[in-house]
């Protein structure tokens, strides 16, 4: 089960005078159940990537192919293909549209042809992933929820469809801290629970940090760095640079790291999390006592 | 998909015919419409066309704009050419099957399709060198004199502006969302007429509660920076006439003249039926 990229490039209205390329020669294997950020500026081609990966949009060179099929062809097999990906957009609950949440969870399922049972097993289950009371949201208008509790009905639609694959496009934009934090906290206890591969689309280091072990940064229509998330972090000199070209910026606690390591305290820089960064620091303090 | 479409048709450029004010271009072209009904010998088509291919050549537009103008209006075109052919009765030229077609058909059709190439071409050059948000403006400039009448200019004006500058949004909302219930399975392009209306159900819903709520905020907005409609506003771009609005006045000016003298002065033209 993977998701493989071969030299996709993708170019807006070809032929007109508003052409424009947004994707240049990108080859990317995402394999199940891994943890993948992508990051980069706004129109570095980041969404448009991962577009291409349910066949929404169809290359206009190279290949993709979900288990060796082409999400964008015709037929069953391409079909249960897409099937396979779960897309939530930026601001998904701009998409909600039916009478009750337990209508609008049960749409996906249902377009897939599932048994009545069966789809209301799922809704449960997704409601419950996304942290909503099922007895005290299903019959209520999904237009009448705050903003959070939308976003998490519109998750639950995608989640419902039990996709081997989530991709989600800036999950956390436009909430607030608290409404983050149990987005992101909802997504991790998905992929523990189900082992579902998650591909996280963002411009914020910290969001990919606390979700994704590997991160692909984009700039400009191309893959700059594809890799683990320390070793891409450790990067020094001229690679490090292309990073900071892109725009990307090492994650706050790395960079409180580093900031401290100039100030004399003898950390490890590897921190990642806050949870790395309070041991490394108490260890640091730690050795600078015993000597 | 639905952003592959390029909505309206401004070509940007700098020529004569774009710097000309919008005041001149709209009542330009309602005068050309309406000088177009007083020709009726060859002459005075003659210099129709002279005038249209004179205005055309100083917008330097290229020609395939303006021969993607016609496209969608071939249909009607090509009937009102048969229909004048095989339909008017006068002096048999020629016969095939059950259709006639008479000398004054064949000059009757070729000067109606001619009249409204004409029309075409020039009101098309009206939307092809004038921003929307240019001819907006125009449009309230020469409504004002109505207001006494009651007419809200501004208020028009302003609503053609908002619906336009909203056009490109909604399409790429419109795209988004095409492309969210995709991914959940919806199908928008099978099954039969019933179906298909149903299967929108999930397209427009989402469309109309942004529209909406788009709206909504965008009231708050100008509420907020205290916009009170078109009293005692000033703008960014004044409406200046220049030599060219006087230039381009003379010109039409002068094809009405010739075309006023060649119908009611010297009646009997060659061409005249």
């Amino acid at each position: 089960m993977s998701i493989v990229l071969e030299k996709v490039s993708y170019t807006y209205m070809p032929g007109t005078p508003y052409e424009r390329v947004a994707l240049r020669d990108v080859s990317l294997t995402v394999e199940r159940g891994e943890t993948v950020g992508i990051i980069g500026h706004t129109g570095s081609g980041k969404t448009t990537l991962v577009q291409h990966m349910n066949g929404l949009i169809r290359p206009t060179s190279g290949r993709v192919t979900v288990d060796g099929v082409d999400p964008a062809g015709k037929g069953e097999l391409a079909k249960a293909a897409r099937l396979k990906i779960g897309m939530v957009f930026q601001y998904p609950e701009h998409q909600l549209f039916e009478e009750t949440v337990y209508e609008d969870v049960a749409f996906g399922p249902r377009n897939m042809g599932l048994p009545e049972e069966e789809v209301e097993r799922r809704v449960r289950r997704a409601l419950s992933f996304v942290g909503l009371d099922f007895q005290q949201f299903s019959r209520r208008s999904p237009l009448r929820l705050s903003g959070g509790q939308m976003r998490r009905v519109a998750i639950a639609g995608v989640i419902a469809m039990e996709p081997e694959f989530l991709v989600l496009d800036e999950p956390s934009a436009s909430l607030d801290w608290r409404g983050r934090e149990e987005i992101f906290r909802e997504i991790l206890g998905l992929h523990a629970t189900t082992g579902i591969g998650i591909i996280l689309v963002s411009h914020n280091m910290d969001d990919i940090v606390r979700l994704a072990k590997r991160v692909v940064v984009m700039h400009q229509g191309s893959l700059i760095a594809d890799g683990d998330i320390r070793e891409i972090f450790s990067r020094q000199g001229k690679q490090n640079e292309l990073l900071e070209r892109a725009g990307v910026e090492p994650p706050r606690v790395t960079r409180l790291m580093a900031a401290l390591s100039r100030a004399g305290l003898e950390v490890e820089k590897t921190a990642l999390t806050i949870d790395e960064a309070v041991e490394a620091i108490v260890r640091a303090v730690g050795r600078r006592r015993l000597a | 998909m639905l952003s592959d479409i390029t909505f309206g048709q401004f070509y940007p450029g700098r020529s004569f015919v774009h710097r000309l004010d919008p005041r001149t271009k709209i009542l330009g072209t309602l005068i050309f419409v309406s000088a177009i009904f007083l020709a009726e010998n060859y002459l005075a088509y003659l210099s129709l066309i002279g005038f249209t291919a004179a205005t055309v050549a100083s917008s330097r537009l290229p020609v395939r704009l303006i021969v993607r103008a016609f496209r969608p209006l071939l249909p009607i075109l090509f009937i009102t050419l048969a229909i004048h052919l095989f339909m008017t009765p006068g002096e048999v030229l020629g016969q095939m099957w059950f259709l006639t077609v008479t000398y004054e058909g064949l000059r009757l059709g070729v000067l109606m399709s001619l009249r409204l190439i004409l029309l075409i071409v020039m009101s098309s050059m009206l939307t092809y060198t004038t921003s929307p948000i240019v001819l907006t403006d125009g449009i309230e400039r020469l409504l004002r004199p109505f207001r006494r009448f009651g007419v809200p200019a501004h208020e028009i004006a302003m609503m053609m502006t908002i619906a336009l500058r909203f056009i490109p949004t909604l399409l790429e909302e419109t795209d988004k969302i095409i492309k969210a219930q995709t991914a959940r399975g919806a199908d928008f392009t099978s099954g039969h007429l019933f179906r298909r209306a149903r299967n929108m159900v999930p397209l427009l819903v989402p469309l109309f509660v942004s529209a909406f709520r788009r709206a909504d905020e965008l009231a708050t907005a100008m509420e907020a920076r205290c916009y009170r409609g078109g009293e005692s506003r000033t703008r960014l771009r004044e409406l200046k006439f220049c030599w060219e609005d006087g230039f381009a006045a003379a010109a039409m000016l002068a094809l009405v003249a010739i075309l006023s003298i060649l119908r009611f002065a010297a009646p009997g033209f060659p061409g005249t039926a």
